[in-house]
C-alpha cells in the first residue's frame, strides 16, 4: 500500500468537516426559505414601517419577533438575510455552471482540434481576461440597464449577473480543459478511438471529457466563492440586484448608509453571513485542489 | 577483503491501510565479493528493485525493514533508520538508475554534476576534483571528455548519458554499485557498449556490482552470478551459467523458457498455456464471425505502402520559413493476406511513425498507401476505417481509466453497426474477452483492476471487435513481463491462424520479430535498409546494419553455447 492510497483513505481535516456543515445548513436553509423566514420580504404587505430600524433582539430596545432587528423598511433582518443568501448562492451557482459549460466545451475543442480554432478562442479569451470580472459585468449591466426598461432589469437581474460574471469566467475553464485535453490527446486510449474510426463528437464527450473533469469540479468550487464575491460586490455598487429583490450584496450596501448612525446590524449581519459562506467554499475548494493535485498526493 | 554486500534474512514490510503487512521482500540471503556482477532477475512486483532501496537507504515512508542484516563492505547498516555507520550513499554505494534521461539534472553541467559528489565526501579541491572527472569521463569511453564536461545533459545522447550517470557512480570508489535496470531504456548497441563498460569496470576496479533487470540476455553476457526472484522470495540462486543451462526450480524453468530465442523459430513459446474451453468455444465464435467478413475479398495484398514520406514540420508564422524532420524517407512495403509482417528498428527509426501513417493518426507528406486496394486518404470511409485497427505500446494508457471493460469492447462493435443492440454488443464483448483468455464476467470492471498483461489483451480484444483485416501491433508486448510477453504472442498468432488476420507487426526486438513475423523489414534513420523472408534475413543477413543488430542481441542461447565450449 502506498503513502497515496493510505491518503486517499483518509478522513478529511476538521476545517474541511467543518465548512462543509456550515455550507450544507446554508443550502438547506435557502432551499426551504419560504417556509422557514418569518416574513416574505417580496411581499409589501408582510411588513409595515412602524417596525423600522429595530436593534436585535439580544439587545436593549430590541424585539423578540425579529432575531437580528429590522432594516430601514421595517423588513425582518432573518428574513431578508435568507432571501439574500438564496439569491447569492443562486446567481454564485449559476454563473459558475454558465461559465464551466462555455469554458469546458470551448477547450474542449480548442484543445483537441488545435490549430487555427485553437488560436483564435485562446485569443479570444485572452482579450476577455485582459478586462477585470468587475469592469466588464459593469458594462453588461449598465448596457442592460440603458437599452431595456427598468421593469425588465429588475426582472431579468439575476440572468444579466449570471451572463456578466460568465462572460469572464468561462476563459479559465477553458485553459485548464484545453490543456488537459491536449495531454489526454497524446494517450493511446484517445489514439485507439481515433483507430476505431469513432467520430470527434463521440471521443471528445465518451473518452476525453470524463478524465478531464476533476480539474473542472476543483476550479468550479474555487470560482463559486468569487462568483459570489463579484455578484456582492456588483450589487454593492448598484449594479446587481434591486432593493426591492436584495441579494447580500444590496443588503450590505443599504446597511453601509446606516453604518454610521448607530444602526450597525443593517450592514454586519449580511456582511458576516456573506464572510461565512465564502470562506467555507473556499476552505472545501482548497481541499479539493489539494487532494486532486497529484504533486501534493505524493507527500 | 571482505565481501562488497552480505543480506542475510532480509525481510522488507509495508503496512498495509486495513491492518496488514505486505511482505516485499522475505528472507532473502544474498552476498557479493569485490569485482563480482551479481544479476537480480525477477518479473515487475518480484522485489528486485526494493532490495537494492533497501541497502541504499531508499525505502519509502511505511515501508520498513523488518528484520535480517545488510552489511556493506563488512559495515552493519543500521535496520531501523537504513544507514550504516561509517558507509555514506553516493561514496561508498554508487548508483545507477534506469532512466538517463531523467536521473541527471538537467540545470547543472555534467562537470559540477560529477564534482558534487566527490566535493562533499573526498577531502577534495575543485581543481583536483575537475581533473578527477576528466580521468571518470575518459575511463568511461566518453569522446572528448574536455569538451563534455561543459555540456548540459540535453547536449548527450541516451547512451552518453547513462555513461556520465556511470561516471557520477564511480567517482567517490564505493565499494558497491546498484545497477537498477541501467540498460532497459536504451537501444540495442548502445546496450551492449554500456554492459561492457560495467563489466570492464568491475573487473579493473574490484567494485561489488548488484544488477537489477528483468532481461535474460542481459544476465547470460554479464553477470558472475544470479538469483531469481518470485514474489519477494529467493526461487533459485547460483552461478550464471548454471542457473540459465539448467535451472532447477520449475519458476526459474518457466521464466527462462519463456525468452523468446533468436537463433530459433519456435511453433510457440513453451509457456503454461492458459486456454480453457470457454476459450476454444469463444474463439470458435469469433472464427465463425470474421470468416464472413474477409471471405469476400480477393488475393490482392491487403496493404501497399508506396515511397511513403513524412515530415514533422514546425510552421513559422511567416511564410516560406519552415524547418522539417524526415521521420520517414521513402518507404515501401506490402503486407499480404494471412501475413505478419515485421518492422524492426532502435528508437527513432520511424517505424511507430510509418504505422500511425498507416492507422490515419499522422499525415504523410507524400507517398500513398493502398488498403485493400483502396488509396487511403487522411478522411477515410467508415468500412475502411473499420477493417483497420490497432494495438498500442503501453497498456496503462492504452484504455480509457473512466469506462468499463464491456463498454469499452461494445462501443466499435456498436458504433460499426455487428450488433443489433446493446445486450447484444455486450454478449460480443463477452466472447472476446474469452477468446484472449479472460473471463466474460471481468468487462464490468474498470481498466485499473487488471494487470499490464491483461489490459494488453483487453485492447487486443477491443481491436477485434470490429472485425478487421489488418491488425496494426505496435510494441505490443515490449512493456510487459517476459512470460505474460510469450502468452500474448502465442495468443497473437492463435488469433492470426483463426481469424485470417493480416498484422503489421512492430518491435524493437529481433527475437519477438523472428518468432512472431513470415517477412520483416529493418529501419534506419526512417528508410528500409533491407527487406526479406524472416529466416533468410535472420541466417543470412544482407546489409551491415541489420548484421550489428544482430550481433549486439544479447542472447542466452548464444552465450551459453559460447561459454560451453570455452569450457
Amino acid at each position: 500500500m502506498t503513502t497515496r492510497a493510505f491518503l486517499l483513505h483518509r478522513l478529511p481535516p476538521v476545517s474541511v468537516i467543518i465548512a462543509g456543515l456550515v455550507l450544507a445548513t446554508m443550502l438547506v436553509l435557502v432551499v426551504f426559505a419560504p417556509m422557514i423566514a418569518p416574513m416574505d420580504p417580496r411581499d409589501v404587505s408582510s411588513y409595515s414601517l412602524i417596525d423600522m430600524e429595530i436593534p436585535p433582539s439580544f439587545m436593549e430596545g430590541g424585539d423578540p419577533r425579529f432575531l437580528l432587528g429590522t432594516d430601514n423598511q421595517g423588513r425582518d433582518l432573518v428574513s431578508v438575510i435568507l432571501f439574500g443568501l438564496r439569491i447569492s448562492i443562486l446567481i454564485g451557482i449559476g454563473a459558475v455552471l454558465l461559465a464551466a459549460m462555455v469554458g469546458v466545451t470551448l477547450g474542449l475543442i480548442a484543445g483537441y482540434f488545435g490549430g487555427l480554432i485553437d488560436t483564435m478562442l485562446m485569443r479570444v479569451g485572452d482579450v476577455l481576461v485582459s478586462f477585470p470580472t468587475i469592469l466588464v459585468a459593469l458594462l453588461i449591466s449598465g448596457v442592460a440597464r440603458a437599452q431595456l426598461s427598468a421593469e425588465t432589469v429588475t426582472d431579468w437581474a439575476p440572468v444579466i449577473l449570471i451572463c456578466a460574471i460568465a462572460l469572464n469566467e468561462w476563459v479559465q475553464y477553458a485553459r485548464t480543459v484545453r490543456a488537459s485535453t491536449m495531454v489526454e490527446n497524446a494517450r493511446d486510449y484517445v489514439r485507439a478511438a481515433k483507430v476505431i474510426g469513432l467520430p470527434s463528437r463521440r471521443i471528445m464527450l465518451r473518452h476525453i471529457l470524463p478524465n478531464v473533469m476533476s480539474s473542472v469540479m476543483v476550479i468550479a468550487t474555487i470560482n463559486l466563492a468569487g462568483a459570489i464575491l463579484t455578484e456582492a460586490t456588483l450589487s454593492f455598487l448598484g449594479a446587481g440586484m434591486p432593493a426591492t429583490y436584495p441579494s447580500l450584496g444590496t443588503l450590505i450596501r443599504i446597511g453601509n448608509q446606516f453604518l454610521f448612525s448607530g444602526l450597525w446590524w443593517i450592514a454586519v449581519m449580511p456582511a458576516a453571513v456573506l464572510v461565512v459562506l465564502v470562506l467555507a467554499v473556499n476552505v472545501i475548494g482548497d481541499y479539493l485542489r489539494d487532494r486532486f493535485n497529484p504533486k501534493l498526493m505524493a507527500h | 577483503m571482505p565481501p562488497s554486500l552480505d543480506i542475510k534474512k532480509l525481510r522488507v514490510e509495508y503496512p498495509l491501510t486495513n491492518g496488514g503487512t505486505l511482505v516485499a521482500v522475505n528472507d532473502i540471503d544474498l552476498t557479493i565479493r569485490p569485482g563480482e556482477i551479481h544479476a537480480l532477475v525477477g518479473e515487475s512486483g518480484a522485489g528486485k528493485t526494493t532490495v537494492g532501496n533497501a541497502l541504499m537507504g531508499l525505502l519509502q515512508a511505511p515501508g520498513r525493514i523488518a528484520s535480517g542484516s545488510i552489511s556493506i563492505a563488512g559495515k552493519q547498516i543500521n535496520t531501523r533508520t537504513g544507514r550504516t555507520e561509517g558507509i555514506v550513499p553516493g561514496r561508498d554505494v554508487g548508483a545507477i538508475f534506469q532512466d538517463p534521461m531523467t536521473s541527471l539534472n538537467p540545470l547543472f553541467t555534467v562537470e559540477s554534476q560529477l564534482c558534487e559528489g566527490m566535493l562533499a565526501h573526498l577531502k577534495i579541491g575543485r581543481r583536483q576534483a575537475r581533473a578527477r572527472a576528466l580521468e571518470l569521463l575518459t575511463a568511461v569511453g566518453i569522446p572528448e571528455p574536455e569538451r563534455r564536461l561543459k555540456s548540459y545533459p540535453h547536449q548527450l545522447s541516451g547512451g552518453q548519458r547513462q555513461r556520465v550517470v556511470i561516471a557520477t557512480a564511480l567517482a567517490c570508489d564505493p565499494q558497491l554499485i546498484v545497477a537498477d535496470e541501467p540498460t532497459t531504456a536504451l537501444d540495442v548497441s548502445v546496450q551492449a557498449q554500456i554492459l561492457k563498460l560495467i563489466r570492464d569496470l568491475a573487473n579493473e576496479r574490484r567494485v561489488g556490482v548488484l544488477l537489477v533487470t528483468h532481461n535474460m540476455g542481459v544476465v547470460a553476457q554479464i553477470a558472475d552470478r544470479v538469483t531469481i526472484m518470485q514474489n519477494g522470495c529467493v526461487v533459485e540462486s547460483g552461478s550464471a551459467h548454471s542457473v540459465l543451462t539448467s535451472p532447477k526450480a520449475p519458476y526459474a524453468r518457466t521464466l527462462i523458457a519463456a525468452v523468446p530465442p533468436i537463433e530459433s523459430r519456435l511453433e510457440r513459446l513453451p509457456v503454461p498455456s492458459e486456454e480453457t474451453p470457454a476459450t476454444l468455444n469463444a474463439r470458435e465464435k469469433v472464427r465463425s464471425k470474421t470468416r464472413q467478413a474477409a471471405e469476400t475479398t480477393n488475393d490482392a495484398p491487403v496493404l501497399a505502402v508506396r515511397d511513403l514520406c513524412v515530415e514533422y514540420g514546425q510552421r513559422s508564422f511567416l511564410p516560406g520559413r519552415t524547418s522539417a524532420y524526415k521521420a520517414v524517407k521513402g518507404v515501401s512495403f506490402e503486407v499480404r493476406r494471412g501475413e505478419i509482417f515485421g518492422l524492426v528498428g532502435e528508437s527513432g527509426c520511424g517505424k511507430t511513425t510509418v504505422a500511425n501513417t498507416i492507422a490515419g493518426l499522422v499525415v504523410p507528406s507524400s507517398g500513398s498507401v493502398h488498403f485493400q486496394g483502396v488509396a487511403l486518404a487522411a478522411r477515410r470511409k467508415k468500412s475502411l476505417r473499420q477493417s483497420l485497427q490497432m494495438v498500442f505500446q503501453d497498456p496503462y494508457s492504452a484504455l480509457n481509466p473512466r469506462m468499463r471493460i464491456n463498454a469499452a469492447i461494445a462501443e466499435p462493435i456498436l458504433f460499426y453497426q455487428l450488433a443489433a443492440n446493446a445486450a447484444e454488443a455486450r454478449d460480443d464483448a463477452a466472447t472476446l474477452l474469452e477468446a484472449v483468455g479472460l473471463s466474460g464476467q471481468s468487462g464490468e470492471r474498470f481498466a485499473h483492476a487488471f494487470s499490464g498483461g491483461q489490459r494488453q489483451r483487453i485492447a487486443i480484444a477491443r481491436a477485434l471487435g470490429p472485425q478487421p483485416s489488418l491488425l496494426i501491433c505496435d510494441e505490443p508486448t515490449s512493456a510487459l513481463d517476459v512470460s505474460v510477453q510469450a502468452q500474448l504472442l502465442n495468443l497473437l498468432k492463435d488469433l492470426r491462424d483463426l481469424a485470417g488476420l493480416s498484422m503489421l507487426f512492430i518491435s524493437h526486438d529481433l527475437a519477438v520479430i523472428r518468432q512472431m513475423c513470415d517477412r520483416v523489414a529493418v529501419m534506419k534513420g526512417g528508410e528500409i535498409v533491407e527487406l526479406a523472408q524472416t529466416e533468410t534475413l535472420f541466417s543470412a543477413p544482407q546489409h551491415p546494419y541489420t548484421c550489428e543488430l544482430l550481433r549486439l542481441a544479447p542472447s542466452l542461447d548464444r552465450i551459453i553455447k559460447t561459454e560451453t565450449t570455452a569450457a
